[in-house]
């Protein structure tokens, strides 16, 4: 039963899939981007849950995707358009199967209320012939295990228990049409099958076989005359030739005498015509249209063997790369993470090799040093290929906030329309599981507070259907995912009353459009007042962004007025392993991330100026970049070192915000694993994580951005702050 | 020599469950995920026998079982349609494309054997 088990599970899995593609295509089917093969497609999906469901007794899940499916027949056979009101109902019914599937994973059940109302929906569109009433026994009837045409084992026990005494003498006429054999069928096979069913006798009628010259190879020409002793039903006789049924003439007749019938009788068939006729097959003009289609064939025949010959080579290698039918494997997370982890000990192992050669002095140049480099190239492209197994598309996570979308609309009474982009784009998994939480809230958040009502919307000149955006891109070795609506933007004047009531700011505080929208994220701050049933459930944005920076990702907002809002989270493509370049600050080691760095630069007297008591900036090609230093930044060192005797490194945080770090001297740029602080001791401000260095030291990672926050790039010039600060 | 099956089926579960099945019963099983991967495969395999869903995408099991009856090799290959669809003109135009028998799914394991031993050569 494990194997069963195994596939349930793969059951699910899969239905995870088809119901994204039931979604996906539902969504296109709604923005006019559906044909009939997206249709199809819909059906398909509905009809392998529904089939698979069966296969495991989930009975409810059956009889839903049963009505859903039928419904999406009509819509299939034109019978049913697509309105906007019919996808609507679609939709839903996309989401109560989500739901009905996830229960079913769960061993739990899915309250009746649930479906109810779209069945009744459902079962509307379908028309009067699909009413209530008849709806169970459909469904009964096609979740039934027993398969049809199969059903005898049932009637052979009461056969059997009736007794072999109590048999009957049949006659049957058996003559196959050449489209019997043409579809694979076997004389002799259903000869075999009914010798199962009792005794008999077989005489073959070879009156019908023609002279070689007209003999046709394909050609039926041989009948049969059965007679047979059986316990048996005619039915269960007439099962035999199930598959064969319009490809014969068949006659079965009960022969009205005892059932001790001598052999003569039996053979002499003609004699005993006396039984009723059960069945006869109609083949009247069969034998004709045979031939035609037999010289048909023969035609196609030789246009597929030229075919077959002019690509033998490809067809070959089709099938032995496709042969063993998957292309993909499921593997246990457990032992991809090992994977993971150990590539991060060969990253370590390799950097400490590489320290060893040159502390062993090796020449330049020698066979050793250039081993060590290409192991470095293949321990990197370990990593990448270990990555890319744990990258997946955010095409599901994207999928599941349609239905946020359409549930938080329905809940406000907005229209709302869900625009995605990028849903290929690929990201850890952890990352994308642990996304979940926090966009669904940011979606909730963007339909509830973002938009306005269909009133103010056409009010201001706008549409009335809202519009959401959810975009996933790669940029600059990051992924970034943002939210957006199309909406009234950020009340400031609203959110610094509010910032000010709570006491999160002080009166007298000059903030920048920028820093009121960031003080959402402050904690304790909410701008509902009353907390309405959707986003507002006690939980604030500062949970989102607490969320988000524990997968090492960054959440920005930027709004305006009038114009809508956007929630941009910028993510780490991996959360393991780092490309940073290795530093030294103070006689300490530094790591910065590469993904910050814009560029280094030796400064001249001439680019640096002083801004009041001890601040500085760089001139960076006409542009002034405050400088920070590193060393006083993380309090190795109460003097500010001159930038002059330093390497500035110039880096950008996500949100744009610029800074001159100030660093000793560059000593490395390699691959570095992550450690995390934060697991393993307590969050450190300025500091992202630590990792093990070539040479057995530990290292700190500098955590840019909060380094910049801390120096408050955009209030460096009042002293004041820089000490509130350091 | 155990006799050799063909399945194809879009569905992974479905796949998965006439790989478990046939397997337990000692059959070789190849499997195939549409019609035209399922021509595909049999330029490599000769079953004895052939199992097809119909609706599937790419290409369904109506085109499936006519691209077998025109290959030379698999021309007589028995063909037993394996779906959810119980209505008796789909097992007609199964049957005018050429399939050998079939079977309603959800199969039951014994039954799914027997239709396979019934018409397999």
């Amino acid at each position: 039963m494990d194997s069963m088990a195994d596939i349930k599970q793969t059951f699910f899995q899969e239905c995870d899939d088809l119901l994204g593609e039931l979604e996906s295509g539902l969504l296109d089917m709604e923005s006019g981007e559906g044909d009939s093969e997206t249709v199809a497609a819909i059906f398909r999906a509905v009809h392998s849950i529904k089939g698979g469901a069966g296969a495991f007794g989930l009975d409810k899940l059956v009889a839903f995707a049963h009505i859903f499916e039928t419904t999406l027949d009509e819509v299939r056979a034109d019978r049913l358009e697509a309105t906007p009101d019919v996808l609507s109902v679609l939709l839903r019914s996309s989401d109560v199967l989500a739901d009905l599937v996830g229960a079913a994973q769960k061993d739990e059940e899915l309250g009746e209320e649930r479906t109810a109302g779209l069945v009744g929906e459902l079962s509307a569109f379908v028309g009067a012939s699909a009413d209530a009433s008849e709806e169970p026994a459909a469904v009964g009837e096609d979740i039934a295990f027993a398969p049809l045409g199969m059903d005898f084992d049932l009637d052979d026990a009461i056969g059997d228990l009736d007794g072999p005494e109590d048999t009957q003498c049949y006659t049957i006429k058996f003559r196959p049409q050449p489209e019997l054999y043409a579809n694979g069928n076997e004389t002799v096979l259903l000869m075999r099958n009914l010798a199962d069913l009792g005794e008999m006798q077989v005489a073959c009628d070879e009156s019908k076989i023609p002279t070689l010259d007209e003999l046709d190879p394909e050609g039926a020409y041989l009948a049969w005359t059965i007679t047979m002793h059986t316990s048996h039903s005619e039915s269960e006789l007439l099962e035999v030739f199930e598959f064969v049924e319009g490809d014969c003439e068949l006659e079965i007749s009960l022969d009205e005498a005892p059932s001790d019938t001598t052999e003569s009788d039996l053979v002499d068939n003609e004699a005993t015509p006396t039984g009723e006729e059960v069945a006869t097959t109609d083949v009247e003009g069969a034998s004709a249209s045979a031939e035609d289609e037999v010289a048909n064939k023969d035609n196609v025949v030789q246009l597929a063997e030229q075919k077959d010959k002019q690509k033998p080579a490809a067809a070959a290698k089709a099938s032995t790369e496709k042969d063993t039918s998957d292309a993909t494997i499921r593997v246990n997370l457990g032992r991809i993470d090992r994977l993971v982890n150990l590539v991060g000990e060969l990253v370590i192992n390799q950097a400490m090799l590489t320290q060893g050669v040159i502390d062993a002095g090796l020449e330049r140049g020698d066979s050793v040093e250039s081993g060590l480099e290409e192991l470095k190239q293949l321990t990197r492209e370990i990593q990448e290929s270990v990555m890319a197994i744990r990258a997946q598309p955010v095409k599901a996570l994207f999928q599941r906030m349609s239905r946020i979308v359409r549930e938080a609309a329905r809940a406000t009474k907005k229209s709302v329309h869900l625009v995605m982009e990028g849903e290929m784009t690929e990201v850890d998994k952890t990352v994308v599981e642990r996304l979940a939480d926090p966009l669904t809230h940011m979606i909730r958040n963007a339909v509830d507070h973002g938009l306005e009502t269909a009133e103010e919307r056409i009010a201001n000149g706008k549409p009335a259907e809202g519009t959401v955006s959810l975009t996933a891109a790669h940029r600059s070795g990051r992924v970034v995912i943002e939210v957006s609506d199309d909406g009234a933007g950020i009340n400031r004047e609203r959110v610094k009353k509010i910032a000010l009531e709570k006491g999160l700011i002080s009166p007298d505080e000059q903030l920048s459009d920028s820093e009121v929208d960031n003080l959402l994220f402050m904690p304790g701050f909410s701008t509902v007042d009353k907390v309405s049933n959707l986003s507002g459930r006690g939980v604030g944005m500062d949970v989102v962004k607490r969320a988000i920076q524990a997968v090492g990702g960054k959440i920005s907002i930027s709004s305006k007025p009038g114009k809508g809002s956007t929630f941009s989270i910028s993510l780490p493509l991996t959360l393991a392993i780092l490309d940073g370049m290795v530093v030294e600050v103070a006689d300490q080691t530094l790591v910065v991330p590469l993904t910050a760095i814009v560029e280094t630069l030796k400064p001249t007297p001439s680019d640096i100026h002083e801004l009041g008591a001890g601040a500085k900036v760089i001139s960076i090609r006409g542009e002034f970049i405050p400088v920070i230093d590193a060393g006083r930044s993380m309090g190795y060192r109460n003097e500010p070192v001159d930038p002059l005797h330093g390497v500035v490194l110039s880096v950008e945080t996500e949100d744009g915000a610029r800074a001159a770090v100030i660093v000793d001297t560059i000593q490395d740029q390699r691959q570095v694993v992550i450690k995390s602080l934060e697991e393993n001791f307590g969050h450190v401000a300025s500091v992202a994580a630590a990792t093990i260095l070539g040479d057995g030291r530990i290292a700190l990672i500098l955590d840019v951005d909060s380094i910049i926050a801390r120096e408050g790039s955009a209030r460096l010039f009042h002293e004041t702050n820089l000490a509130a600060t350091g | 020599m155990p006799l050799s099956v063909l399945a194809v089926d879009d569905s992974r579960t479905m796949r998965e469950m006439l790989r478990l099945a046939l397997t337990d019963a000692g059959f070789d099983v190849s499997l195939a995920d549409d019609g035209e991967h399922g021509l595909e495969v049999l330029q490599g395999v000769t079953p004895n026998v052939i199992i097809t869903d119909i609706n599937m995408p790419v290409m369904d099991g109506f085109g499936f079982i006519e691209g077998v009856r025109r290959s030379t090799e698999h021309r007589v290959t028995p063909i037993l349609v394996l779906t959810t669809e119980s209505a008796t003109d789909l097992k007609m135009r199964a049957k005018n494309a050429g399939a050998t028998g079939w079977i309603v799914k959800p199969f039951d394991k014994d039954k799914l054997i027997d239709a396979i031993k019934r018409v397999a050569a």
